[in-house]
């Protein structure tokens, strides 16, 4: 029988609509490769002791003829910064160690709907702020392509478990990078929709005005599918959008069959293909060019100078509002409490529970926001980063006057090793730098394969970027390049990626032996 | 605590002119809360029983709850806006003011800061002594109310010396819109009387508006007072104080009062006014040293990512200004003039809150007279008895009917007192209660005669006496035919008979 797990969500939905396999099945083959790889992946926080239940139900609804939705009984990972009325959801912090929340965040209550199959919740840095899982409180994700390295962060643990064959599909958190970083340097696809365009109502918030909630997952069409289940308004987030959105998957499944990209004018930003990108990220980028320029594609040159300032303007942003946001781990509502020995006044006890509740990042941040937002600099830090925003916004209008997308690399190298930059904060920050631009201005971006780098044959991304609201072209020119290097690759990239579980079976053997 | 020097309040005023500034929270009365949709226990009928029973996720600021505005709050806050004869912002902005405290679910508050929706406003008070003062507003403003602490286990309630706190968070997100004036000078002796008279003003506006419960004692209006006093000639703004948990109109005369005795005191022994909050004492009358407050308070204000700005179209602003009720300072004026009430008399009616009750009851047919009467007289007596509202007993068409069946001496007062018992115990309208208990007057000469006859004859000498010129001999008489049927008869028309008898009989 074929291994389940290495189907994508769009093959698994047509096995599970044919009949030849259930849901049950399917769930049951991820959780063995949960068991089987995830004591060395370290991608999920919480396994679902309710998934094989729920697979049940959908097999049954299937059987009693309901009509079901395209990815009914396919499993899915969560990011563990969303809210699930059956599982913790701790966002990597000590802070929320063991919290249930009383309510789903909408995108899990859509793909509740939806009738896909929670298997878990995944690792993370702490509330999302890392470019390397390595600030999760609960220990480091690994990269399935090299053990030794980082899987991207913050949601290394649905991309390391989209790209460990731990689940077909897993939904994660772009605050400027979060999604699409990951997934260049584990070899997988991850969208960062419009601001706007999918629910933040029960993601637990970092920089409100950046988070976006988006698709983890090994293939262009995958994540249009789970982009269509999970958009879409919500009166329940004031800055979702009232849009009505074409359907991705449709958008996705025209660009693979066309193979084309005849009249589509893509853009390189050329402040985001510069100095200190690594030699094979920068060959593999230029490949994937040519391929476009050959499938009819038009490669225009882009200039956007005020990205030079991007990360500066996101590094004032970014900790100014999750200074605010995390305010509210004071230990009186929910979460950890610590008491000092001494016991104390109610503001004792917060400083005593926010100083052992929240890792080295978050107080860096925390500080840095509060610093930057006190009476006297506003204007000087968070001001100042709010018209560079503005000015980003403006570069972006201006490139896509030029072309209908932009491309640049997804991460300028490839998977770093654990620890390499922990002690680097600022090294660790500009991992991001091609990411970030996209969350400033709320434009949509996509990371996928562009093969792997020669220099060290891990994986390395591409990223495209469109206007707000035109989330759909990034599926159909995501998809077509995605097929046209296949073609040429004469396979998918990430089935190249190591087998981790030979090692655990030879560890079998020898144990029998 | 020592009990601080006060100066004599006329000295007080010969040394110093008071500034006022008044920040008036009002609690509206929308069916849900300003971000959620939890209950809103500020509208009537949602008060709750138990702590922390009307919230949600977004109530108690729960990791990923986000906060939605509620566009009822935004048409009052609007509304009240115009009333205040403030311009609206066709664009205003929500923003979050930073601050730990444990009744502040989110440890930030949603308020509006540079941008509120309502600005430059005025509003017209009338003093007690007829004085009319315009006081301008700078600004109304929409916010999030917070949570309740219950301090326990201390002597005092308060949290200095309890040994745990308690909080409640039904009132977490309650829709606020703050009224803030501007600097308030030219008062002078009428400080605490305008106080009052403002904080009244503000009432009668919102209630008019309907868009707030209004009853200062549950908090759903409150009075932050600033004052300072500068001493005579010297042109130099002293430094203010900010009067808390002021929750009766008569605290705010007091409170006022109060601080510019305390202040005077102060400044005319050489010390200096900190600037601090203070918590007015309703028991003793007195107030206390609260937070220190400093201008330079860091709230770290910063445009609230989860909402968008607030944009009413200019359709909406026009069609609730075209639905603005009559400004209660005109409708007294207007009221005051058709009923040609004494100043005393309408006051009366106006502290009573009866304006309302008597301008239908006026209405459905009633003289004004009749009307004021019986509200601000023996129906107010008997709410006050029972500590409820007056129009919660007893419908202005009823007092109406009552006044009639009076004026048509069909009733007696002391018939028609027993009639409204009748009425305010839920028995029907008048006319159905004089039919169940048959209190109507007898008017029935030929029944009175009779009495009068059987009265006569136990007391044979009245007759003589009244012919004797003893009129208040009839008395006796009455008293005896008045008796006889039970009080079901006009006092005036017995006399009128008796008198007459002893006319004939001469």
């Amino acid at each position: 029988m074929t291994d389940l797990t290495r189907l994508s969500a769009a093959a698994l939905s047509e096995k599970l609509q044919a009949g030849e396999v259930s849901s049950v099945e399917v769930t049951r083959a991820h959780l063995d490769r949960i068991a089987a790889v995830d004591g060395d992946v370290h991608a999920f926080l919480h396994v679902s002791s309710a998934a094989l239940d729920t697979a049940q139900a959908v097999d049954d609804k299937r059987a009693a003829g309901e009509k079901l939705g395209p990815l009914a009984g396919v499993p899915i990972a969560i990011k563990d910064v969303l809210c699930t009325m059956d599982m913790p959801s701790t966002a990597g912090s000590r802070m929320l160690e063991g919290w249930v929340p009383p309510y789903d965040a909408t995108v899990v209550r859509k793909l509740r709907e939806a009738d896909l199959v929670p298997l878990g919740k995944t690792n993370m840095d702490e509330f999302a702020m890392g470019s390397s899982t390595e600030h999760s409180a609960y220990g480091p994700t690994r990269n399935p392509w090299d053990l030794e390295r980082i899987p991207g962060g913050s949601g290394g643990g649905s991309a390391a478990a989209v790209a460990a064959f731990e689940a077909p599909l897993a939904l994660g958190s772009d605050t400027g990078g979060s999604i699409r970083q990951p997934a260049a340097v584990t070899g997988s696809v991850g969208v960062k929709p419009t601001y706007g365009g999918v629910s933040r109502y029960g993601a637990i918030a970092l920089a409100s005005s950046l988070d976006q909630v988006g698709p983890v997952t090994r293939t262009v069409l995958d994540a249009a599918l789970l982009h269509d289940v999970i958009g879409g308004h919500d009166p329940r987030d004031s800055t979702s959008l009232r849009d009505e959105w074409p359907s991705f998957a449709t958008a996705a499944r025209e660009g693979a069959a066309s193979k084309s990209l005849a009249g589509v004018r893509v853009g390189v930003v050329k402040e985001l293909n510069g100095d200190g990108f690594q030699a094979g990220v920068h060959s593999r980028f230029a490949e994937s060019l040519e391929l476009m320029a050959s499938a009819g594609a038009e490669i225009v040159e882009v200039s956007a100078p005020s990205f030079e300032y991007a990360i500066n303007a996101y590094y004032l942003i970014l900790p100014a509002e999750a200074s605010s946001n995390l305010a509210k781990f004071d230990s009186v509502r929910f979460g950890l409490r610590v008491t000092p020995e001494s016991g104390g006044t109610v503001e004792d006890v917060m400083a005593a529970t926010r100083a052992a509740g929240f890792g080295d990042e978050v107080k860096r941040r925390v500080i840095l926001g509060t610093y930057a937002l006190s009476a006297g600099y506003y204007d000087a830090y968070y001001g100042s980063a709010q018209k560079v925003r503005t000015l980003i916004q403006r570069d972006f209008a201006a490139a896509f006057e030029q072309a209908d997308v932009l491309v640049s690399p997804a991460a300028p190298t490839t998977a770093f090793k654990l620890g390499e930059k922990l002690d680097d904060p600022l090294a660790m920050y500009l991992n991001d730098i091609t990411t970030i631009p996209a969350n400033l201005a709320g434009v949509p971006g996509m990371g996928l394969p562009m093969g792997l780098a020669p220099e060290d044959g891990l994986p390395t991304g591409i990223q495209f970027m469109a206007p707000a609201r035109e989330d759909v072209r990034l599926y159909r020119v995501g998809s077509a390049l995605e097929a046209l290097l296949e073609d040429k690759w004469g396979h998918t990239l990430i089935s190249r990626a190591p087998d981790l579980s030979l090692g655990e079976e030879f560890a079998a053997m020898e144990g029998a032996v | 605590m020592a009990k601080p020097k006060l100066m004599d309040y006329d000295k007080a005023l010969e040394l110093f002119e008071p500034v006022l500034g008044f920040e008036v929270h009002v609690e509206l009365n929308t069916q849900t809360k300003m971000f959620s949709d939890a209950p809103n226990p500020a509208a009537a009928g949602n008060e709750p029983h138990e702590p922390n029973t009307t919230i949600t996720p977004v109530d108690l600021g729960l990791p990923g709850s986000l906060p939605v505005v509620n566009e009822q709050a935004i048409k009052y806050s609007i509304s009240l806006g115009l009333a205040l004869g403030c311009s609206i912002a066709p664009s205003s902005r929500f923003a979050r003011k930073n601050y730990f405290y444990p009744d502040l679910a989110k440890n930030y508050q949603i308020s509006q800061y540079d941008e509120p929706i309502a600005f430059d406003g005025n509003v017209e008070v009338e003093l007690p002594n007829g004085r009319v003062f315009q006081v301008e507003i700078e600004r109304a403003h929409m916010e999030e109310d917070a949570g309740k602490l219950t301090h326990v286990g201390g002597a005092t309630g308060r949290i200095q010396g309890a040994e745990y706190s308690l909080v409640d968070y039904n009132r977490a997100g309650v829709p606020l819109v703050e009224i803030v004036t501007k600097m308030i000078t030219g008062a002078e002796a009428d400080a605490p009387d305008l106080a009052k008279a403002y904080v009244s003003a503000i009432r009668d506006i919102v209630l008019s508006l309907g868009i707030s419960e209004a009853k200062m004692e549950r908090g759903n209006l409150r009075c932050d007072a600033n004052i300072s006093l500068t001493p005579r000639g010297s042109g130099q703004l002293g430094t203010r104080t900010e009067t808390k948990n002021v929750n009766s109109l008569r605290s705010v005369e007091r409170a006022i009062r109060y601080e510019i005795q305390r202040q005077a005191a102060i400044l005319a022994d050489g010390g200096t006014i900190i600037q601090e909050t203070r918590h007015w004492h309703e028991d003793t009358g007195v107030t206390s040293a609260g937070r220190p407050k400093s201008d330079a308070d860091d709230y770290r204000y910063f445009p609230e990512p989860d909402l968008l700005p607030v944009e009413p179209s200019v359709e909406l602003i026009e069609e609730l200004r075209a639905a603005l009720p009559e400004a209660p300072a005109l409708r007294k004026r207007r009221l005051k003039e058709a009923w040609g009430f004494t100043d005393l008399e309408f006051q009366d009616v106006v502290n009573s809150g009866l304006l309302g009750e008597v301008e239908a009851t006026t209405a459905a047919g009633a003289s004004a007279q009749s009307a004021r009467k019986w509200w601000t007289g023996e129906i107010a007596r008997v709410a006050n008895e029972r500590g409820v509202e007056p129009s919660s007993l007893v419908s202005p068409l009823h007092v109406s009917e009552l006044v009639a069946m009076v004026e048509d001496g069909e009733l007696t007062d002391r018939l028609a007192r027993q009639v409204l018992e009748g009425v305010m115990a839920g028995e029907g309208s008048p006319g159905e209660v004089v039919k169940s208990r048959g209190l109507a007057v007898v008017s029935d000469d030929g029944a009175l005669i009779a009495a009068i006859d059987d009265a006569l004859a136990s007391q044979p000498d009245v007759l003589e006496k009244i012919r004797d010129g003893k009129v208040q001999a009839a008395g006796a008489v009455i008293g005896a035919v008045m008796k006889a049927m039970k009080g079901q008869a006009d006092a005036a028309r017995v006399r009128e008979l008796v008198l007459e008898r002893a006319a004939a009989t001469e």
